[in-house]
This record gives C-alpha cells, sequence and structure tokens, in this order.
C-alpha cells in the first residue's frame, strides 16, 4: 500500500508541531523518521494511523483519503514504545485480539483466530509462549508480542514508535537484523519512528530526517551521509566539524586566507564549512590548508581524535587520525578536508553544536 | 505527482470532524458528567444541605440558643479533650510503627501492616464492645482497677478516649509507611554516616520529607476521633454532662424531639467534615508529591 | 541456605524502641481486646452459642445486614466507577470540588448524617414527601438502611479505581484502537479487566465498612425487631441487657466475617500482582 502525506499540518493549542509537511511512501517500503525528539517525527506517525487528526493536508493510503477515516478504520498495525500489551489477555488473545473484535461480518471463527495467532507467534519465533502472560516475558519478547498482534489484523501499513527504544543495545541489535527479516518476509508498507541515526541507517530503504517539524532530507543511507542538503543533516547523521568561512570568487576563506577549496557553486558571502572528521589529508604547512594549534588529543579505539584551534581560541574544530599517524606528536597540524560542503550563513540558521553528544557516539563509521 | 495536485486545494479542517480515539464523544461525556452531578447532589450534598437547614429552620436565635444549654458546651468541651489525646497517642504510634517498619526489613512487615489496619475493618460497636469486656467492672482487670484505685473505665471518660484510640488507630501510621517506604533509607544512611544520631537523623531528615503527610494523617485522625459514634456511644454509659461527646448528644437532642438542637450541633460537626475536606484537598493539590501515592481517604 | 535471620542490619538506630513500642501499643489497644471477644464466646457452651446464630431475630438481622450491605457496595461499584471515570477522564468546571466532596462520607460523623438522610427520607423531608403520596417509604425500612450505607460506602469504590485509572497508560486503549476495536469494546473488554482488582477492592471495602455500619442506619432504620434491625444494634441491646456472652457471640460472628473480607482483599491483591505484575 502506497502512502502518500500531502502538505499535513499540526497544531496543538496553537502550537505548531508539523509544519506542511510531504511525502510519498512506496508500497513495501521501510520507512524511518529519524529526528531528535521534539521534531514531529513521532507526531507524524500518529497522524498516519489516525490516532491524531491534521490541523490541515490530507494522507492517502493508496487512492483513498485516509484522513477521513477514524483510527479503527483505517486498518494500520501499530507498535508501541512501551508494547502496550493488555496485560490480563495471554499471548494467544492479545495476537488474537485485532481478528475477535472484528464486526461479525467479517470475523473469522474463532479456531481459525487461534491458528493464525499461533502461526504468527511462529514468524516472530516466539513458539510455544501463547499460554504466557505477558509479565511473564522479557522486554523483547514483549515487543515480538506486540509485532506480531499488529500483524495480525493483516494491515495496510504497518507504523512504529521507537520500536526498539526501551530495550538494552544487545537485544536492539538483535531486533532490528530479525524485523529486516520479518519486512523481507511479509513485504508490508512500513514506516519506524526512531532517534537512533544506526538503526535508521541499518534497517531503512530510505532515511526520513525531520527537523522542527520539517522535512529536511529524504534518501537512502548513502544519500543523507553522503549528500546532507541542509546544515542541520550534516551535523545531525555521523561526526561532523564546522568552521566559518567567507565564499569569495569561488574561492573559501577562512577569515584572510584562502583553504584551498574550490566552491563555484555557493553563494559569494559569509558561510559554514562542514566535513567529516575522518574525510581530511594532512598537508605541509604554507597556504590553501587549515591550520591549528592541538588543545586536546585523544585515543578512540583505532583512531585518534585531535581537537585543534583555529585563528588562536577562535574556533574548534576536530579531526580524526590513524592512532599511529606520525603528526599525531606536533604541536601544529595542518589539513584540508577531502569531502566537504559549504553551507550560506542564512540557511545556517540551525546551532548545529549545540546537538547533543548522542550524535557524536552514534556515529556510523567507514562509509 | 499529477494525484498531489488533484488534492492540493483539498485542506479542509479535519480535526474538528474527528474525535481522539482515547475519549468519548461529547453527548456521551456531558450525560456522563451529569450523572455524576446528579448522584453526588443527591447522595451527598443534599444531606449535608439538610444539616444546616434544619438547624436554622427556627431561625437563627434558636440555632445559637443550644449552644448556651450545658450539655452541649459539656459535650463539646468532652469531645475536645478526647481528641487532644487520642490524637496525640496516634501520632506517636503512628511514627513509630512508620519507623520501625519503613526503615527496616524484616520479616512479618506486610503481617504487621495488616494487623495495624485492623481497627478499620471491625464495626464501631464491636469496638466498643471489646473493651466492656475486657475492662468492664465485672471482668477481671475491670474489677480490680475499681476495687482497689476506685478507676472506672467502662461508661466513663477513659473508655471514650479508650474507643476513641481504637477507631481512629490506623489513620498516622497508614499515611506515613506507604510514603516513608517509597523515599527509602539512602538519605537516613547519609546522615547517620556524616555523625548524626538517630534522634538527629529522625528530626532534620526524615520528619521534614514526611511532614505533609504526617499532618495529612493528623487531620483525617482529628476528624475521625471528634465523630465517632459507635464505639463511643456504646462505651460512654451517656452520662450527661459527664461521658457524652457531641455526636452522641446529638444523638441524646434527636432522640428528645429537639430536632433544632440536634442539628445546630451536628452543624458543628458538618462544618468541621468540610474545613477537613477543604485543608485534605489544599494539601493534595499543593503537596501531591509529598503524599503517599495512591493513597487517599478512609 | 543462610541461617535464619529476623530482620537484615541496618546502620539506622532505633528498631528496637520503634518496634517494640509498635508491637506493646498494637497488643495493648487492638490484639488483646480482640481476642478477649473470641474469648467471652467460648464461655458460652456449643449450645448456647447455636442457640444465638440460629435465633430468629439474630437470622433476620444477619440477612438485613448482608442483603443491604451487598446491594448498597454493589450499587457503590456501578457509581463508583463512573464518578473515577468522570473525575480522572474529563475536564468541567468543579472538577476539584466534586473531587473533594467524595470523601465528604469519611469527614462528616455518622451520626450527622444518619439524622440529616433520616430528616430528608421521613414521610414529610423533602425527598420522603415525594414518594409518600404513592404509599412508598424509605426512612424506617430496609429502603432507607440500603441509602445510608450507599452513603458512607460510596467513596470506597472511588478512591480503589481512581489512582489504577490515573495511572492507565493511553498506549494500552491507543493499541486496542488501532486493532479495530470501538470505543466501548476497548472500555469494556481492555479497561475494566485491568481495573477488575481496583474494583473488588473497592468492593470488599465498601461491604466490609457497611456490614459494620452503627450510626448512619440506626436513626434511619426506625429499628423495628426482624424488619429493619441490623446485627450491631442487636450487640448493643444484648449490651443493655447484660447479656454479655450474647453480644460476644454475635460481635466473633461478624468479626470472622471481617477477616474473611480482609483475606480476600489481600488474595485480590497478591493475586493481581502474580498475574500482571508491572507491566
Amino acid at each position: 500500500m502506497e502512502v502518500s502525506i500531502q502538505n499535513v499540518r499540526k497544531e496543538f493549542e496553537r502550537f505548531p508541531a508539523l509544519h506542511d509537511v510531504s511525502l510519498d511512501i512506496r508500497s513495501g517500503e521501510l520507512i524511518a523518521l529519524l529526528g531528535p525528539s521534539g521534531s514531529g517525527k513521532t507526531t507524524l506517525l500518529r497522524l498516519i494511523a489516525g490516532l491524531d487528526f491534521p490541523t490541515g493536508g490530507a494522507i492517502y493510503f493508496g487512492d483513498e483519503d485516509a484522513s477521513r477515516k477514524s483510527v479503527q478504520e483505517r486498518n494500520v498495525g501499530f507498535v508501541f514504545q512501551h508494547y502496550a500489551l493488555f496485560k490480563h489477555m495471554s499471548v494467544a488473545d492479545n495476537i488474537g485480539y485485532g481478528l475477535k473484535v472484528r464486526p461479525s461480518r467479517t470475523r473469522p471463527p474463532k479456531a481459525e483466530i487461534r491458528r493464525r495467532a499461533l502461526e504468527l507467534l511462529d514468524l516472530v519465533q516466539l513458539s510455544g509462549l501463547e499460554k504466557r502472560y505477558p509479565s511473564q516475558l522479557s522486554g523483547g519478547q514483549r515487543q515480538r508480542v506486540a509485532l506480531a498482534r499488529a500483524l495480525a489484523i493483516e494491515p495496510r501499513v504497518l507504523l512504529l514508535d521507537e520500536p526498539f527504544g526501551a530495550l538494552d543495545a544487545q537485544v536492539r541489535r538483535e531486533l532490528r537484523r530479525w524485523l529486516r527479516e520479518i519486512h523481507e518476509a511479509t513485504g508490508h508498507t512500513t514506516v519506524f519512528v526512531t532517534h537512533d541515526q544506526e538503526e535508521a541507517l541499518e534497517l531503512a530503504d530510505r532515511v526520513v530526517v525531520m527537523s522542527q517539524g520539517r522535512i529536511e532530507q529524504v534518501g537512502s543511507a548513502d544519500d543523507v551521509y553522503d549528500q546532507p542538503n541542509s546544515p542541520f543533516v550534516y551535523g545531525f547523521i555521523g561526526e561532523s566539524s564546522s568552521l566559518p568561512v567567507t565564499v569569495e570568487k569561488g574561492q573559501v576563506w577562512l577569515d584572510d586566507r584562502s583553504i584551498g577549496l574550490t566552491a563555484k557553486d555557493a553563494p559569494e558571502g559569509s558561510a559554514q564549512l562542514y566535513f567529516r572528521p575522518h574525510d581530511v589529508e594532512l598537508v605541509e604547512g604554507g597556504n590553501g590548508c587549515i591550520v591549528g594549534t592541538v588543545a586536546a588529543s585523544r585515543r578512540v579505539a583505532g583512531t585518534r581524535h585531535v581537537e585543534l584551534e583555529i585563528g588562536g581560541a577562535q574556533h574548534r574544530v576536530e579531526i580524526e587520525l590513524p592512532a599511529d599517524h606520525p603528526a599525531v606528536g606536533r604541536s601544529r597540524v595542518a589539513f584540508r578536508p577531502k569531502k566537504w560542503k559549504v553551507f550560506p550563513q542564512s540557511s545556517g540558521a540551525h546551532p548545529l553544536r549545540r546537538q547533543p553528544a548522542e550524535i557524536v557516539e552514534l556515529a556510523p563509521t567507514g562509509t | 505527482m499529477s494525484d498531489a495536485i488533484l488534492h492540493a486545494g483539498n485542506t479542509i479542517d479535519h480535526e474538528r470532524d474527528f474525535r481522539s480515539p482515547v475519549t468519548e464523544s461529547l453527548a456521551v461525556r456531558a450525560v456522563l458528567i451529569s450523572l455524576t452531578f446528579v448522584l453526588l447532589a443527591l447522595f451527598l450534598v443534599l444531606p449535608l444541605v439538610s444539616v444546616f437547614a434544619e438547624a436554622l429552620r427556627m431561625g437563627f436565635g434558636q440555632y445559637l440558643a443550644t449552644f448556651s444549654n450545658a450539655d452541649a458546651r459539656a459535650a463539646i468541651w468532652l469531645t475536645l479533650l478526647v481528641a487532644a489525646i487520642a490524637v496525640p497517642c496516634n501520632l506517636v504510634f503512628g511514627v513509630a510503627a512508620a519507623w520501625a517498619i519503613a526503615k527496616y526489613r524484616f520479616r512479618g512487615r506486610a503481617f504487621l501492616i495488616s494487623l495495624i489496619d485492623l481497627p478499620f475493618s471491625v464495626s464501631p460497636v464491636v469496638a466498643g464492645l471489646v473493651y466492656i469486656l475486657l475492662l468492664g467492672s465485672n471482668s477481671v482487670i475491670g474489677g480490680f482497677l475499681l476495687e482497689n484505685f476506685n478507676v472506672r473505665i467502662i461508661f466513663a471518660v477513659p473508655g471514650v478516649v479508650l474507643a476513641t484510640i481504637f477507631v481512629t488507630f490506623p489513620f498516622i501510621a497508614r499515611e506515613l509507611i506507604p510514603l516513608m517506604q517509597e523515599q527509602g533509607t539512602s538519605e537516613e544512611e547519609a546522615s547517620i554516616s556524616l555523625g548524626a544520631n538517630g534522634w538527629q537523623t529522625f528530626w532534620y531528615v526524615t520528619l521534614p520529607n514526611v511532614k505533609w503527610a504526617l499532618l495529612y494523617g493528623v487531620l483525617l485522625c482529628n476528624a475521625r476521633a471528634m465523630g465517632e459514634f459507635g464505639a463511643v456511644s456504646v462505651l460512654s454509659g451517656k452520662l450527661r454532662g459527664e461521658t457524652v461527646t457531641m455526636p452522641l448528644q446529638v444523638e441524646l437532642f434527636y432522640n428528645e424531639y429537639a430536632a433544632v438542637a440536634a442539628f445546630s450541633l451536628a452543624s458543628v460537626l458538618a462544618g468541621l467534615a468540610l474545613v477537613t475536606l477543604v485543608i485534605k484537598s489544599w494539601l493534595e493539590w499543593r503537596y501531591a508529591d509529598q503524599l503517599a501515592s495512591g493513597v487517599r481517604g478512609h | 541456605m543462610a541461617q535464619f535471620r529476623f530482620r537484615e542490619p541496618s546502620i539506622i538506630p532505633g528498631f528496637r524502641v520503634t518496634f517494640g513500642f509498635t508491637l506493646f501499643w498494637l497488643f495493648l489497644i487492638v490484639i488483646i481486646p480482640i481476642l478477649g471477644i473470641y474469648y467471652r464466646t467460648f464461655e458460652l457452651d456449643w449450645a448456647g452459642f447455636t442457640s444465638i446464630v440460629t435465633g430468629q431475630r439474630f437470622l433476620a438481622a444477619l440477612r438485613l445486614s448482608f442483603g443491604a450491605s451487598l446491594l448498597a457496595a454493589m450499587f457503590n461499584v456501578v457509581i463508583g466507577v463512573l464518578i473515577a471515570w468522570v473525575l480522572v477522564r474529563y475536564t468541567f468546571p468543579g472538577r476539584r470540588i466534586v473531587d473533594a466532596i467524595v470523601d465528604l462520607p469519611f469527614a462528616l460523623p455518622t451520626a450527622v448524617a444518619g439524622i440529616a438522610l433520616t430528616a430528608i427520607y421521613a414521610p414529610n423531608g423533602w425527598v420522603g414527601s415525594l414518594f409518600a403520596p404513592h404509599g412508598i417509604r424509605i426512612a424506617y425500612t430496609p429502603i432507607g438502611i440500603w441509602i445510608a450505607l450507599v452513603f458512607i460506602g460510596l467513596p470506597f469504590v472511588v478512591r480503589s479505581v481512581q489512582p489504577v485509572l490515573e495511572d492507565f497508560s493511553t498506549e494500552i486503549e491507543e493499541a486496542s484502537a488501532t486493532l479495530g476495536a470501538s470505543r466501548l469494546r476497548t472500555i469494556v473488554g481492555v479497561m475494566l479487566p485491568t481495573l477488575l482488582p481496583a474494583i473488588l477492592t473497592g468492593f470488599a471495602l465498601a461491604f466490609a465498612r457497611a456490614v459494620g455500619e452503627y450510626g448512619s442506619v440506626i436513626f434511619i432504620a426506625g429499628n423495628i425487631p426482624r424488619q429493619t434491625e441490623i446485627l450491631p444494634l442487636l450487640i448493643v441491646f444484648r449490651l443493655e441487657e447484660f447479656n454479655y456472652a450474647g453480644a460476644a457471640a454475635i460481635a466473633a460472628v461478624m468479626l470472622t466475617v471481617s477477616f474473611l473480607i480482609l483475606l480476600a482483599i489481600n488474595l485480590i491483591q497478591s493475586w493481581t500482582y502474580r498475574r500482571f505484575g508491572n507491566v
């Protein structure tokens, strides 16, 4: 089932949560809504489900205007962050609930409901636990039951809200792989919300990066990492360093020195330069590079993170060097970014470095 | 994309057409809220209003006249006296019990809590009866006290006090125990490790943490102590001007067909109940986080 | 297996004093007097005991006390759940006042409630006079007793259900809705079963209170032998006759029932905890 979100706005008591969001989701696609808290990703998911209603705009399931339907009529599978299992029902009853509450015209017979429940339990690899109660399951098992319950109604769209948020790191990685397998086996159009970029990049066909109620970028894991289209995306996905620069005559200038980068398409004037800390080459002093004084240096696994002061103590950037690099011992380092991007100052309104530290910690290596 | 253009003009305000999936329709809500108002008005507010209406039926002069009646005055004084003894007794007990139960782990704690709650499930009349059987003049202890010290407990003020202590026994303890259990022992341990003794720890660390819950418990305990009828009625012997508390005096007036006097005195108790409710609600609203969660009323 | 230890060691002082005082006071005020009831009951021989507990007057009072209490507690369940629901789920002007008023039966002395209810429901009272012309009497009949018991039991169900409802996660309701369940279905099939332990606890508390209630009932009951005489009143009559053993026998029956109700409440709670845990 294709899902089309068209110019959707949402205000909570005059406070705008989503501004004019449009997104087309292809049938069978696995989409991640990624963003920091308050970016509107969960709001968007709840609008698709029909748990909230948009202030303006429309949501289509195929050709049908779903925003005119109540949540009961939409037939979406929703997996909640805290599972939301019915604790007074056994696992099998939980899974069969969506079939049991159908009007009698479309309700399968009891034996069929039970058969479906057991089948789904098998799919989520929990065979034999049908008589247990939710309180007797581990967090990971509860999440699997929650997914089986959502799949039981043969949903047109599967929606997951921070599906692994409440689990510890080990279980989270296992379930991630497993969700991908389930998705490939069932082929449901799936949208999940996460603030964990590793999860989004690893799992999703396409990642929707959101910030402050807007979609910043939609693309594959490669797109959003290699071709970030805004300072926010550059800062949010992976690690990044930035410096205030000026663009003049197609050249990038730091203070009054050219740093040897050519930016033909960038508009003239003050701008912000972004690069990945590991995507730099060291050069031997002189012109056409960025020169900094080493302020701090930390060994992190196979690499050394070097913090440089540029232009006195005005700016600080971080670069990554191989741990055994000869430059490590020096007090002055000159480098030039290999891949980089310049954003004009006006579009760089996002106070980038104020983003929480999780951005740095969870960054994927390589790429 | 042609679809998108087709639907572009279609941005109607959907919000108003739908209600949240986790609430009921406006009509259902209106009916349920109205029903609540009607039920509470009929069962709770009407009796309360009638107390004041009946008290003032013969005018304000008659209302005030009740309070110059010697028996009524004696009843008011006795009620204050009984509460002034019973509440501090239960306060000391409540604090000690809460300290023992909440700050240590020992076997049978849950059972001990059940025993403390026991007076709540005993009929007030039975509560009065137990003391008559134990301390009445024909019992071993009661006979001994009467013969050797000429002390009467049953059908005298001590009996009234005992009955009141019994029925209000759990009030303060049950407000403090859950709260002190939630608060744990780390602050007390920190205090001890900094060199404070037990008493200093209680006074400077524990007490400030539970003061509002303590006040809450005292409030409820006092309301019940002043209003208790069944147990006191069995034990007092109803000697006018001597062992009759306000609720008992209300009964005596009522049975003598002195309705205005009965309701006038009752209006004082009803006023006390209202004041209790106001302070209680204020505490729940203002200091909700410093009261035991989920424990209200009784 | 570790050696038996009565309490876990602790650096906090004061256990002996507070624990000792707690036990001393508990035994003095509560335990010993209550055990005295059973002791006195044993002064009767078996025949004496059975003649009391099979007497016509006793059985009539027993039926009335338990019957009226049961009906009142059941009614309290219905309106208690309704009131708790309205208080937790809806916002409306006066909500705080309504919330406070619910506790009135806890705060209002029972004797005051008793004379007030009698004044309202007597044939010449505000409500009683509406029914009297149709030949319906409320005060001095079992209906009046039922009304008094509804009054004193009302807060129990509300206050048991309210905190559970407040903690109820809306995610659960949303999950039920996304699976296609109607609102009514969600309430009946998902929410009420979760509230059931709290409802049962409130019911048991209201019932226990109603069985033992004295002050608010005796005025409105009229106390006609074998018709509107409740068990606690029977105890008072026995006492006035100085028939202490007879009073003790009735009290022993009532106490035993109270203990059974207490036990039931504890079982409900431990069962709930084991089955549902803290999911």
